[in-house]
Formats: C-alpha cells, structure tokens, sequence
C-alpha cells in the first residue's frame, strides 16, 4: 500500500450546521432533549456514552429523521425532506452496509455520478485516493476488511468535496495505521475549512482529533466547546496539578497556606496538588515558588485530559 | 441507463433471491407443454393454467420478490442511505427503480405466459396475455414498491393482498374484484383476445381506470414516503 497525501483541497465557502432546541422522542422515550448548537469549520467530536443520542442527534443533522421539536438547518435551510443540502453536506453513518456486489471504484464512481459531478470519474479516483483504496479499488467490496469498507464509505461521502461532514464511529473497524491516517484526513478536512462533525464513545479518538466537542449525556447536551476550557469552568471540581521542584516539601508547606490550595500531597515523585481556582493557582504558584527560592521543573494539569472532562460529566 | 437503474439491476440480479423467480415461470411452461402434449382440452386445462397459475400466482408473486427487491431489500440492508445522501429528487430515484422493477417483472411472466397462451389457444391470446401481465406487472410492483416504503414488512403485506383478498376474497366476494389488479388483468386480455378461457366480473373501463389509479397514486406515494425517509426504516 503507497503512503499518499491526506490534504484536502480547501473549501471555496464554509457551511454552519445549525439546530435551536432540537428535541426527538419515541413514544415516552427521550433520545434527544432541548439541543441547541451551531457547528462552523473545524473538527468537532461528539462524544458520549452508548444510547445517550448521539446517533439520533446525527440522524436529525443529516436529513434522515425529523425533530420532535426544533429545528436543524444547514445555512439556514431545513435538512429534513430537502435533499438539495447533500450538495453541501456528507454523511458517513455508523451502518456498515455497501452494495458488496460493486467494486470500490464502482460504487464511489456512482456516487460522483448520482451527484451529477461535471467528471465523475476524476472525483472518484481523487477521493479514493484520499482514503487510501487506490490499490484495492478493483475488488468487489464484499472481499473488503470492515476498515476497507469504512473507508470506502468514507471515500463515497467525500466524493462531491462537501462542505460539512458527518462521521458516525467513523474508526469502528480501523487497523491503528487506518485510523491514524483517518485522523490526519479529518485534521486536514477541518483545517482547509470544513464543517466535520463525528461521533464517538471511545475517548482517546476525540482527544487526538479535536479539542472542541459536543458532549451528549442522556439525551442532553452536557457540555460544548474546548474540553480544556469546558474543565477550567467546572469550579465545584478542584482541579488536579503534578508538581515537580527543586524543594518538593518545601513547595507543599507554602502551598497549604494558600486560600486557593484545598490540598496537598507529597509523593517521591513530586506534589500532587489541588486546587478549586485554575487561574488563581496559576498566578499564585510562581510568585510563591520565587519567593522561597524554589525552582518549579514540571506542573502538568493531571485531570485537564478529556477522560477526566467526559466522566465529571456523566457523574454530574 | 441511470446510474439508479444500474444499482437496482446489479443489486437485483446479485441477490440470491432472484433465482427465486425462474421454478414458477418454468412450471407454467411447463404444465402447458405437458397438458398440451397428452392433449387435454384447452377449456380444461387453460383456465387453471393460465388463470390460476399464470395470473393468479406468477404474476403476482415475481412482481413481489422484485417490486420488494428493487427498494424494501436496500432499505432492509440500509444501502439506500447512499442513494439518498444525493441531492437526486426522489422522484428520479423511485421512478428508475419501479422501471427495472416492472420491467424484469414484465419479461419474467410475459413469455411463459404468450407460451402457454399460444399452447392453449393462438398467438394472439399468447400476446393479449402478455400485455395485459406487463400492464398488471407496471401496477403490482408500483404497489409493491410503495409498500416497502409503508411497511417494514412489505412481504408480508404483499402476500395477505395476494393470497387473501385476490386469491380468497375476490372469489368470495365478488365486489372485491373492484381491487383486484388479477381481475383488471384477465379483464384487458379479454378485452385484446375474446375467449372463453378466461372470465371476470370487471369490466374494462373500470379496470383500465384503477390500473391507472393504482399505478399513479402508489407511485405518487413511494416518492413522498421516500421524501419522508428515516434511516431506522420508518417514515413519519
């Protein structure tokens, strides 16, 4: 298999994804509650545990299944019952099915035709190249690997160059090399200005793709923006930072006598520290580390990762 | 040929449930030659064959392995999505997929039919039979495409309109025949080829209309329930 060139070809103008109090019920269940969002260019996860909505919500997004309540438009036109947003819009859904019977360059070359592009053929060697199918595109997808059939999907969602892009478990099946090639695909999509969205339960995915995520919990929109920044405004949580110093014992001593320092602990490894105000104890540290003669080698927010986000979250 | 057609085909004939409708073609040729052959009277053997067997069970029962395969079988695998996520109006997808549909339909009973019609009595009731099955192939697979898109069992739904009101009913009561495409078919080969062999209630007018309705109004219906298309398979 060749190594080829992931970047995407940037996007003449950019689409906003737009749904103002999204709601969809069956019967008395709630599979999505009160959902309000925009997403713009970039890459976006969608993170959440199994069942909390996620797929109904991209469903909803896609044009395949209309609100309860609310609305969801694509530069401002409904996605529901108008097919003219997959002009703009491309879909990836968790479903693996594939007519097996067509080869790979078949089925995204009959996509490009479907979407009456002036040279199909052209478009459909370009985004099969872009998944990396090039060398197996003449085998009947039947044969194919479940990470080869994903990114055939993949292929056959990007095939019209779409401006946003929904992805759904888009690395369920992917061998670590397809997934991180898949990884730098979705960066390179987000960067040349594409709205991609993809949904996920496995965390570590959403962390190496993007920092901004959409988190679902129960139907709900729990969370919405930079993880990072999302953590930094949970103050009921303190937050947890790994020091290293030239004087372990004696940072920990000044720390106590801070009002923003709720507790210390001394380990052989350093200071674990925590901390209710981010920004204040950032402020306060070096000034107090100066003031003692104490260098500071290593301070690493130990609970800013999107683990620690995601299940303060669920907990809450 | 568009490129819809073209994946209804290829999906159609590389489903093992196509080789389903080659036996029941072959049993009406089959029972013609036979029953010719030992030469047994056409008023015996024509209308059980032709009727009871032709148009009564092949007609109906291909038009429902096809009109339920050209769709019902990509909504049942979710390989529809790929079609739909196209901005292609629904009409350009429902209409390419019910002309494959009736017209594999069509030619799957049409010529066992002109056999046995020819067998039973001359080519021209050979011919008025099957042009009278390929209109009636054109209504049960608009009804049968539009099914797929009403129900997530259009198999099911299919057969209880075969079997109990065409085959059950409509000999009970005869006021069913109204809606019964099996009637407007016989009705119209009557109407082409006069004969004994073959008899109904519906007259032609009536059944030239409600061929027409049914034909427009399930297809009408297939490409709105498709407009209205949820990935789970129900439309709302």
């Amino acid at each position: 298999m060749t190594m080829t060139n992931t970047a995407a070809p940037a996007a003449t103008t950019t689409s906003t994804l737009d749904l103002a109090g999204v709601s969809r019920w069956y019967g008395n269940v709630v599979a999505v509650n009160n959902v309000s969002m925009s997403l713009g260019p970039g890459v976006t996860g969608l993170l959440g545990p199994n069942g909390a909505g996620k797929t109904t919500l991209l469903h909803m997004m896609a044009g395949f299944l209309t609100p309860s309540r609310g609305a969801v438009t694509l530069d401002g036109r409904p996605t529901w019952r108008n097919p003219e947003v997959y002009r703009r819009l491309g879909l990836v859904s968790e479903r693996e099915a594939v007519h097996s019977f067509l080869t790979a360059y078949e089925f995204v070359l009959a996509t490009a035709k479907l979407h009456k592009l002036p040279d199909p053929q052209a478009a459909a060697r370009r985004a099969i190249d872009l998944v990396e199918m090039a060398d197996a595109q003449d085998r009947r997808i039947g044969t194919y690997s479940k990470g080869m059939r994903q990114r055939t999907r993949v292929a056959a969602a990007l095939v019209h160059d779409p401006q946003v892009l929904l992805l759904d478990e888009p690395f369920n099946g992917m061998d670590p090399r397809q997934r991180l090639h898949m990884m730098e695909l979705l960066h390179s999509l987000g960067d040349a200005g594409r709205t991609i969205l993809f949904s996920s339960h496995i965390l570590e995915e959403v962390e190496q793709v993007s920092g901004t995520v959409q988190v679902m919990v129960a139907g709900r929109l729990a969370a919405s923006g930079d993880f990072r920044t999302i953590r930094r405004l949970m103050t009921n949580r303190p937050h947890v930072f790994a020091i290293r110093s030239t004087d372990d014992r004696a940072l920990a001593v000044a720390l106590m006598a801070e009002t923003s320092v709720s507790g210390v602990e001394l380990g052989r490894d350093g200071l674990t520290v925590r901390a209710g105000d981010y920004g204040a104890f950032t402020r306060m540290l070096p000034k107090v580390a100066l003031a003692r003669g104490i260098r500071v080698q290593q301070l690493i927010p130990e609970d800013e990762s999107l683990e620690s986000v995601f299940s303060y979250l669920v907990e809450a | 040929m568009s490129t819809v057609s073209w994946i209804t085909v290829r999906g159609l004939f590389g489903r093992r449930r196509f080789l389903l409708l080659l036996p029941l073609p072959v049993l009406l040729v089959g029972l013609a030659v036979l029953s010719r052959g030992l030469g047994v009277e056409p008023t015996d053997w024509g209308p059980p064959v032709l009727v009871g067997l032709g148009l009564a069970v092949v007609l109906p029962v291909v038009s429902l392995i096809v009109g339920t395969g050209v769709l019902g079988a990509e909504i049942d695998d979710g390989t529809v999505v790929h079609v739909l996520t196209t901005p292609l109006p629904r009409s350009q997808i429902v209409l390419p997929k019910l002309a494959v549909a009736a017209g594999v339909t069509a030619v799957t009973v049409a010529v066992p039919l002109f056999a046995a019609g020819l067998l039973a009595d001359s080519v021209r009731l050979g011919a008025a039979l099957a042009v009278a099955a390929s209109v009636g192939a054109l209504a049960y697979t608009a009804l049968f495409v539009a099914a797929s898109l009403l129900t997530r069992r259009p198999v099911l739904l299919g057969l209880v309109y075969v079997l109990i009101w065409e085959g059950l009913l409509s000999n009970v009561v005869t006021g069913t025949r109204v809606l019964s495409i099996q009637h407007y078919v016989i009705a119209l080969a009557d109407r082409l080829a006069p004969t004994d062999l073959l008899a109904t209630t519906v007259s032609v007018p009536v059944a030239a209309v409600m061929t027409a309705l049914i034909i427009l109004a399930a297809t009408f219906l297939s490409i709105d329930r498709l407009r209205s298309f949820s990935v789970a398979g129900e439309t709302s």
